[in-house]
């Protein structure tokens, strides 16, 4: 069951071979039997998962299923739904029950897929490794001493490990490239505005995107499409057709240009990852593709543009958390200021108030201009960097991570180190342009990742040219033994 | 680039959070790297370039001034840390 693509189990359940109950309850037992050492969902949601998987079964007995009918997800514990509990890995939320939907969630329930539960990440999308959760930190398959990446990093192990066929991440700066590149998965973040942000509780409003985590780039095609779209609920939504992503996925690639920054293979890349990127590179030749070298000149200023620009929307989105209306409220307040401050204090984990404080000086009066204005400013040079790219050519290369997965525990002292792994990813939700990870080998038995950027709503090229890549190689099919694989 | 512990117990005043005081050190030292980093900023020329708010410089969109939403005030309540009759309650701010 865990090796079979979403169109072979889709194919299995209309056939008659199990049925959306059976495979849910498959996965719920996987998750039963192996999250313990994962730690990978927050909630799991078995009673929802179950019902969901019946409805899926009924409509596929009339007749009337999708292709998604009856497949169960996991979502981010940052996707509302509907009257279960949606924590954002905070304390501050941790009895917060959604009152309605994400849209993302809506449209994939209306896809008949069951939900299997809610997964870990970090504290309100801040943070790499996945360390910044109030529920703990969660493992990765491949050496559970080390880190899964994040901010989506129960997302991305627990598709890993096989414990929900797919699963919903969301990027701000990297947030599910990173983790599918440390866990050797499939992950896409669409072009900033494809996926509805109504009902994903907001980090950086003008750089995060919902996106997906599979097995593989066909896998995301067909849950990419069915949360894609239009939705009057997000002002930032973009009013444009959604394509069939999966139909162009069998295209060649002869004649592909592909173009690979200078400034994404130079200093602070591990040689290890450089030589696996070369060979990936030498594989798409062989597919018939032109490798071309470019130019990004303004890369080394998406560092310090990302930390003003992230922080300072932060500061202002977690303003709603005043112990007021939802959330955690501190014990007998003295007033209404002391009931703020420490339901406020008491409520965010260390990094998010790092955060929050980091904007909330970025946007103080006197130092608008010095920061906020100059970053989006580098925001637009960066940009068109990337407009200038695409004038040559076709697609994007590069790493996704300058390291593999580190070990737990082993930066958290030092939290600009890790700020400063997030090189190879911000770039692109400042420009607001797609990206996915594809696993392309390993670096001391763990996964690194490729990296595939494209033009503005050219997902479905990009899965294209991923899927074409997953046809001469098998690195997307590793699954680590100890959770049921043969690596 | 520096943040004293001074100005570190003005801005979480004014982020409205409570900070104990043996963090506010480490506090400091963490916003003062950051900040030292954002200053890389400064090296680069920005003057003839216009800040970008939007990925695709969309402009926000409006809609017609009409009542879309439903009435579901028990459920928005549910989540509310302290209710009373339909009202959010919050401590005293008025003698």
């Amino acid at each position: 069951m865990i090796t079979k693509t979403l169109a072979e189990l889709s194919a299995g359940l209309n056939a008659g071979d199990f049925s959306s109950v059976e495979l849910t309850q498959y996965f719920l037992d996987r998750i039963s039997k192996y999250d313990g050492d994962l730690n990978s969902f927050i909630t799991v949601t078995e009673e929802q998962a179950l019902s969901g998987a019946k409805n899926a079964d009924e409509q596929i007995a009339a007749g009337s299923a999708g292709v998604l009918t009856g497949i169960p997800i996991a979502y981010k514990d940052l996707f509302c739904t509907d009257g279960i509990r949606t924590t954002c890995a905070s304390k501050m939320l941790d009895n917060f029950i959604a009152p309605y939907n994400a849209t993302a969630v809506e449209k994939l329930t209306e896809a008949g897929m069951p939900m299997l539960g809610k997964t870990n990440m970090d504290e309100f999308a801040m943070g790499s490794s996945n360390e910044n959760s109030y529920y703990g930190a969660v493992k990765n398959p491949w050496d559970l001493e080390r880190v899964p990446g994040g901010s989506s990093g129960g997302s991305a192990a627990a598709v890993c490990a096989k414990l929900a066929p797919v699963a919903l991440g969301t990027d701000t700066g990297g947030s599910i490239r990173q983790p599918a590149s440390l866990t050797g998965i499939t992950g896409i973040k669409p072009t900033y505005g494809r996926v509805s942000r109504f009902g994903m509780i907001a980090y950086a409003s003008s750089l995060d995107q919902g996106g997906v985590f599979g097995a593989s780039a066909e896998d995301c095609a067909l849950v990419l499409g069915a949360m894609s779209g239009f939705d009057s609920k997000d002002s930032t939504s973009v009013d444009r057709d959604v394509p069939d992503f999966s139909a162009n996925l069998n295209d060649s690639l002869q004649g592909l240009k592909i173009g690979v920054p200078k400034e994404f293979l130079g200093e602070g890349l591990d040689s290890n990852i450089a030589k696996v990127i070369e060979e990936a590179l030498d594989e798409y030749k062989k597919l018939g593709a032109e490798i071309v070298e470019i130019s990004l000149p303004n890369t080394h200023l998406a560092i310090p543009s990302y930390y003003v620009i992230a922080p300072a929307e932060a500061s202002s989105n977690l303003s709603r958390f005043d112990g007021v209306r939802y959330g955690y409220r501190c014990d007998d307040p003295k007033d209404l200021t002391d009931m703020y401050m420490r339901s406020r204090g008491e409520g965010f984990g260390t990094e998010v108030k790092r955060r929050i404080m980091t904007g909330t000086y970025a946007l103080s009066a006197g130092y608008y201009d010095a920061y906020y204005l100059k970053a989006q400013k580098i925001r637009r040079l960066i940009s068109n960097d990337f407009k200038q790219a695409f004038e040559q050519v076709d697609v994007i290369m590069g790493p996704v991570s300058p390291e593999t997965a580190f070990k737990i525990g082993e930066k958290t002292d030092d939290p600009i180190s890790m700020y400063l792994a997030d090189i190879y990813t911000l770039s692109l939700n400042l420009a607001g342009l797609p990206g996915m990870s594809i696993p392309a080998g390993e670096v001391n038995n763990m996964p690194v990742g490729l990296q595939i950027i494209g033009n503005y709503f050219e997902e479905g090229k990009m899965l294209n040219i991923a899927h074409q890549y997953q046809q001469v190689t098998d690195y997307h099919k590793r699954t680590p033994i100890q959770f049921g694989g043969e690596k | 680039m520096s943040l004293s512990p001074e100005e570190v117990k003005k801005i979480a005043y004014l982020a409205r959070l409570s900070i104990q005081e043996e963090n506010i050190e480490q506090y400091s030292q963490d916003l003062s790297s950051i900040f030292g980093l954002v200053e890389q900023m400064n090296a680069a020329a920005t003057d003839a370039i216009e800040p970008m708010a939007h990925p695709q410089d969309a402009m926000q969109r409006l809609r017609d001034d009409v009542v879309t939403e439903t009435n579901q005030r028990e459920k928005l309540l549910a989540n509310a840390p302290l209710k009373e009759d339909g009202l959010f309650l919050v401590p005293k701010v008025l003698d």
